[in-house]
């Protein structure tokens, strides 16, 4: 996983390698700075001839110290920025890029909001883990192996003391983080369980309020709040041991040092080679280790928890898509002709049920195609096989005379233009949004599809026309108005297969009826495949399939399947009951 | 009816900056007195503990002060006196104050444990009600909140914002009370030993936060530009990713790269600068504390020489004395202390910004105004005996609005029958524009009454007068007689079975979906429910029938099996009236048919406001009214629609289109 993340630091190697280097140079001087310090208040020094001279040179030394330091440190600073946000932005990119390749399977796996989340909230905490390592996981083992060897430095006998403690802390910690992890684990859970749960009722507030379930909601929400008040209290008592127990060892250790350091003073008496101020360096040094230490356990927890969240992010990048396109795939589509070869299809292997099965159908280039059924026949699933959105179970799918499978795949569904049940216009204004389907189209062009589509003259009553700004998910036109703009988003692309998925059920019969009058007039050659759940749009098809269970259980046309089919003719029955002597229906 | 633009019709939601995950906090975002009423919130719940907390607090930062004065004692008294007189001469002195110290250490020790374990419960304890308190609070929120509040922008309240306040009350306002504690002390012992020096300090303090000032502002600057960036990019790719099969379709993923690029580089470089300023800042700050250090030594060094007279709190009585090493070294070691308490400061500004900020926000939705309710009319089960209608606890099926009298201290019971009337109503989302207009309509005891009409025409709205989403601006609306503004809310809305078009489930089972429509209702009840409305099948063949476990709002289901769902809880609700607006919009005929004949059947003698725009779905009505604009513009039943030849004549033979 981590091998997986790492690959996206790229172009800021440099800055990811520099920092660390830079930390060490603070870290180093950071611990000849006391060393120092002591040395210019040295006692004897301040009281002596020469004091000034003593001092002065001190100074000089500690002042480039210090300016090494900061540059060092300032320097770091930037560097570590720079390829923490470059990692992360570089995390980003790679996610959108791959979530682009993923196949209609791949997006049904991750939920969409989950994709964001992956995207925002993981990412930065990956990319704080990642700043993290750069700038304290080196420094602080550093600060502490500079820390250890000054106070062998000063005195070897007192320094022991410091590292007897050290591995008694370094375990204490490790049990600590050990038996918390699992914990804070659990609570994230807990704590998305809670989060969703808002979610749920913000946006189910008119049932909950029309059901007078207000009461019901808020203590569900308390049961659910209290289970991470109890959770996480439970964690954060135990990292609460966490500073005072290290506070307790190296205390300890700097009493112990005192008096044995105090001792060998007054062994040794006036003029000996261990004095007072050393003594108090020695103890600075314990401070230092102390720090470093809390610094690591607070790393290592921050790491730890951050792994989730790298696991989540690895988890985008590693999926694989589970329909490419071929190496050097056919470009050209001969033209509209589609075949269904003993088709059997489901959504992903563990599933038990087929979603379709032995589907055999043969539709002649140009030819209108009517697909009716009931909810959940899986009319929408078997159109999907034809540009490639999924791919068969067993069977197979030809476009043009040539396995699907054998296309290039942007070639193949340049020529397949679908109008998807859940369709979606983006913001933008409606030209932006017409241009999806060909970014070159002229605006007379534009204008022709729109008139296929019936949507140009609702466009046109729009104060901006055209230049009309579509909010995000198109909730400023209606229904209908949505729908026609998205047939015509689909006609620019000029298809060899245009497949309409239920994409006229909030248009009335007259205007649907107009539509259908234009594709067979202006676009005769074009094989058109309409789901519908009204018999009137497919009424007049050159072939109407009826599904059922995930089977094509009639086939034929009107005349046919009012003798033949029992579903369409009830269908049929009861859609037009009483109401021949008017017309039809909207 | 001809079709026609919706901009405006409905209230719109105001979406300031997206919410979502990282909301930023914008300067002026904090309102005034939050940090007074987050301590006084505190406090009320937890007063001994936080006093507790106060006190472990002092103690466990006068810990440096007392190493210090530990370190004195041992250099100036004891080391010399050992040095002088042999180690045996110092040595019970020497371990006395060992032990001493050692104890000290233990009582700081203790005293952190004790705070860092009260604070846990203290921090936890506190978001939990205020979690809470701020969900039951926006459960009482009129329906207008949730319209004109982007959602994720109140989701932000729950995550991003109760987080920030976590961090300000569990980590900030703790560490902060004891960095200022420690400065106090600090600045006390400077100015003890010799007031010349301290001045030395009090420049270069004033040069820190000078410095703090300047990088910390930029910082945040960039830091609040990157939250935009941050919601900015977040909201693309969240449209890109929701519509990820379209883009898939018209391969228009290139395009989408190319646009997210731009978003990402905008990103990065926002995030780069606010890092770089954040992370130069420690930096600098701390080596100001060494450079401080250097000139104190070298001024000291001066002083001495010079015999120069120096005052501190110790002397400026008896006529200042001389600067000697014994003032010095705990100078230096206060000074040394004193910088690292600023550094620390300086890095909390920042979080405590954006907590206050967060609690802020959470505070504004506590203070939201509730739905009001005046209403004192309840409703009953009742039985009828002879004639006359009685109160009882059972479930018959019966009824009755109890409707108390103040004026002559009576209580009436009128039998619930569904008679809705209303008479010249007015309404608008907002008051410049009025979506309604002198509407009147009357649903009498049983009928199935329709609403037909283009989107923006006023459908829903009159369902959500109907129980009281929202409240009418002029007219009057009665049920069964009553005022509707007589009656309590959640007596009315129980009355009112709803099934929309927009269906929302709960994560749970199946069963406990349905069951959401009656919390008591029994397998039996809901199961019968889900045949009555035709989704037994279907969920029997879900893979744990009943049981099968929802999660996502249903999102293993189809639009339709959804729509059956909520059927099914409303019908087992079982309520006097029900609306349905849209509510078989993505059935097909065939189901659709089946569904009305169950739902025709539980509504025997009931009231049943339907919304359609498919006309088959309407045409069995017992009166169909035609919205035009806000006003009714045509009613009656089919037979006499189709006889008037009007607008709903031409909408039936597809002339006129809907929607």
């Amino acid at each position: 996983m981590v091998k997986t993340l790492l690959k996206s630091v790229r172009e800021y190697k440099k800055p990811a390698i520099v920092t660390p280097i830079l930390m060490a140079v603070e870290a180093f001087c950071e611990c000849l700075i006391p060393f120092f310090m002591s040395q210019m208040i040295n006692e004897s020094a301040l009281t002596g001839d020469g004091a000034m001279t003593h001092i002065l040179t001190y100074a000089a030394i500690l002042l480039c110290l210090a300016a090494v330091s900061m540059t060092a440190g300032g320097l770091a600073g930037k560097f570590a920025a720079t390829a923490s946000c470059g990692f992360a932005k570089n995390l980003r990119h790679d996610m959108f890029y791959r979530v682009q390749k993923f196949s209609f399977g791949n997006v049904d796996k991750f939920s969409s909001s989950s994709l964001v989340t992956r995207m925002t909230t993981d990412v930065t905490n990956v990319q704080q883990a990642f700043q993290m390592c750069l700038r304290i996981a080196i420094r602080v083992p550093l600060q502490f192996i500079f820390a250890i060897a000054m106070s062998f430095v000063i005195n070897p006998n007192l320094a022991w003391i410091f590292v007897c403690v050290v591995p008694v802390l370094g375990v204490l910690i490790f049990l600590i983080v050990r038996y918390a992890m699992p914990l804070f684990k659990k609570i994230f859970k807990k704590y998305d369980a809670l989060n969703n749960s808002v979610q749920e009722n913000v946006s189910g507030i008119r049932v909950v309020k029309s059901f007078v379930r207000e009461k019901h909601e808020t203590e569900k929400f308390e049961k659910a709040a209290d289970d991470v008040r109890k959770d996480f209290t439970k964690a954060e008592k135990i990292l609460a041991l966490n500073a005072p127990m290290m506070t307790l060892f190296i205390n300890l250790a700097v009493l112990i040092i005192s008096f044995f350091g105090a001792k060998l003073i007054m062994d040794n008496g006036a003029g000996g080679d261990f004095v007072p101020t050393e003594l108090s360096a020695l103890i600075t040094y314990g401070v230092q280790i102390l720090s470093a230490l809390m610094m690591f356990s607070m790393v290592f927890v921050m790491i730890s928890m951050s792994l989730e969240s790298g696991r989540r992010i690895a988890e985008v990048l590693e999926e694989e898509s589970d329909v490419v396109s071929p190496e050097n795939g056919k470009t050209e589509v001969a033209d509209g002709s589609i075949c269904f070869k003993d088709v059997s299809f489901k959504y992903s292997a563990a599933a038990k049920a087929y979603a379709l099965q032995d589907v055999d159908l043969e539709i002649k280039s140009g030819e209108t195609v009517g697909i009716l059924g009931g909810t959940g026949s899986s009319k929408t699933t078997l159109i999907q096989l034809i540009p490639r959105l999924y791919d068969v179970t067993e069977g197979s799918v030809s476009v043009g005379g040539v396995d699907v499978r054998e296309y290039d795949l942007d070639a193949l569904r340049k020529e397949v233009s679908i109008v998807l049940q859940k369709n979606v216009l983006f913001s933008g204004t409606i030209k932006e949004n017409l241009r999806w389907g060909d970014e070159n189209a002229t605006d007379e062009e534009l204008e022709r599809v729109c008139k296929l589509a019936c949507a140009d003259e609702f466009i046109k009553t729009f104060p901006d026309g055209y230049d009309t700004y579509i909010e995000q998910g198109g909730t400023n036109v209606s229904g209908g108005q949505k729908q026609r703009l998205c047939i015509a988003r689909a006609l620019l692309r000029k298809p060899k297969i245009l497949i309409l998925d239920d994409s006229t059920s909030a248009v009335d019969t007259r205007t649907d009826a107009m539509i259908r009058q234009a594709f067979k007039e202006e676009i005769p050659d074009t094989t058109k495949i309409i789901i519908a759940q009204r018999v009137a749009s497919v009424e007049h098809a050159d072939k109407i399939l009826i599904m059922d269970g995930g089977k094509i259980v009639a086939c034929g046309n009107h005349e046919t399947l009012m003798q033949e089919s029992d579903i369409y003719r009830e269908t049929y029955e009861v859609q037009t009951k009483g109401k021949n002597s008017e017309g039809g229906e909207a | 009816m001809a079709d026609e633009k919706t901009f405006e019709q409905k209230p719109r939601a105001i979406k300031p900056m997206r919410g979502g995950r990282g909301m930023p906090v914008p300067k002026g975002m904090i309102k005034k007195g939050t940090l007074g009423r987050l301590l006084k919130t505190a406090f009320k719940y937890y007063p001994w503990q936080i006093v507790i907390v106060i006190v472990c607090i002092l103690i466990s930062s006068s810990g440096s002060l007392i190493s210090s004065l530990f370190m004195n004692t041992l250099i100036d008294t004891i080391i010399p006196k050992g040095i002088a007189q042999g180690f045996e001469a110092a040595a019970w002195d020497l371990t006395a104050l060992i032990l001493l110290m050692g104890g000290m250490y233990g009582i700081v020790v203790l005293a952190t444990f004790f705070y860092n374990r009260l604070m846990a419960t203290i921090t936890q304890g506190l978001l939990y009600r205020l979690r809470t308190e701020m969900f039951a609070k926006m459960q009482t929120l009129p329906i207008k909140y949730f319209d004109t509040h982007a959602h994720g922008e109140i989701m932000s309240t729950y995550t991003n914002d109760t987080d920030a306040t976590r961090q300000l009350i569990g980590q900030s306002i703790p560490s902060l009370l004891s960095n200022v504690l420690t400065l106090v002390i600090s600045i006390c012992v400077m100015l003890t030993f010799s007031f010349w020096l301290s001045l030395v300090v009090a420049v270069s303090t004033v040069l820190m936060f000078f410095v703090v000032k300047k990088i910390g502002g930029r910082s945040a600057k960039y830091m609040i530009a990157q939250q935009t960036s941050l919601a900015k990019e977040e909201g693309f790719v969240e449209e890109m990713i929701k519509g990820q099969k379209v883009v898939k379709v018209f391969t228009h993923e290139d395009e989408a790269k190319e646009k997210f690029d731009e978003y990402n580089e905008k990103l990065f470089s926002d995030s780069k600068k606010a890092h770089i300023f954040g992370n130069v800042l420690g930096p600098i700050i701390g080596n100001i504390g060494n450079f401080n250090y250097v000139f104190l030594t070298i001024f000291g060094g001066l002083f001495m020489l010079t015999g120069w007279t120096n005052y501190g709190f110790n002397n400026v009585f008896v006529g200042g004395g001389l600067v000697t090493v014994g003032v010095i070294v705990p100078f230096l070691g206060m000074s040394r202390n004193f910088s690292m308490i600023i550094n620390q400061i300086s890095q909390q500004v920042s979080m405590i910004a954006m907590g206050l900020a967060g609690a802020s926000r959470v505070f504004t939705l506590m203070d939201e105004t509730p739905e009001t309710d005046d209403g004192y009319v309840t409703l009953v089960n009742a039985k009828e005996v002879d004639g006359i209608l009685t109160e009882t606890e059972e479930r018959t099926g019966v009824w009755a609005w109890k409707h108390y009298h103040k004026a002559d201290d009576t209580t009436t019971y009128t039998r619930l029958r569904g008679d809705i009337v209303m008479d010249m109503v007015d309404f608008g989302y907002v008051p410049e524009k009025q979506v309604l207009t002198d509407v009147t309509l009357y649903a009498k005891p049983g009928q199935k009454i329709a609403f037909v009409g283009a989107t923006g025409a006023g459908k829903t709205t009159i369902t959500n007068l109907i129980n009281r989403f929202y409240d009418i601006a002029d007219g009057k609306i009665r049920y069964d007689g009553i005022n509707v503004n007589k009656i309590k809310k959640a007596d009315l809305r129980r009355s009112l079975g709803i099934v929309l078009q927009d269906v929302n489930l709960f994560t749970g089972t199946v069963m406990e979906n349905i069951r959401y429509g009656r919390l008591d209702a029994t397998d039996e009840e809901c199961i019968e429910a889900a045949r009555l409305a035709n989704a037994d099948d279907f969920i029997r063949r879900l893979p744990n029938g009943y049981e099968t476990m929802l999660t996502g709002n249903g999102a293993n289901l189809s639009q339709g099996q959804r729509q059956l769902l909520s059927i099914a809880r409303a019908a087992v609700a079982d309520a006097p009236a029900m609306i349905l607006d849209e509510a078989t919009s993505s059935i097909d005929t065939r189901t659709e048919a089946l569904v009305t004949d169950g739902m025709d059947k539980l509504m025997k003698g009931r009231s049943v406001f339907v919304i359609a725009h498919r006309l088959s779905t309407v045409r069995n009505s017992d009166a169909i009214m035609v919205l035009e604009k806000g006003r009714i513009i045509e009613r009656g039943t089919h037979e006499q629609l189709i006889e008037q030849k009007g607008t709903y004549y031409q909408l039936y033979t597809g002339a006129f289109e809907l929607e």
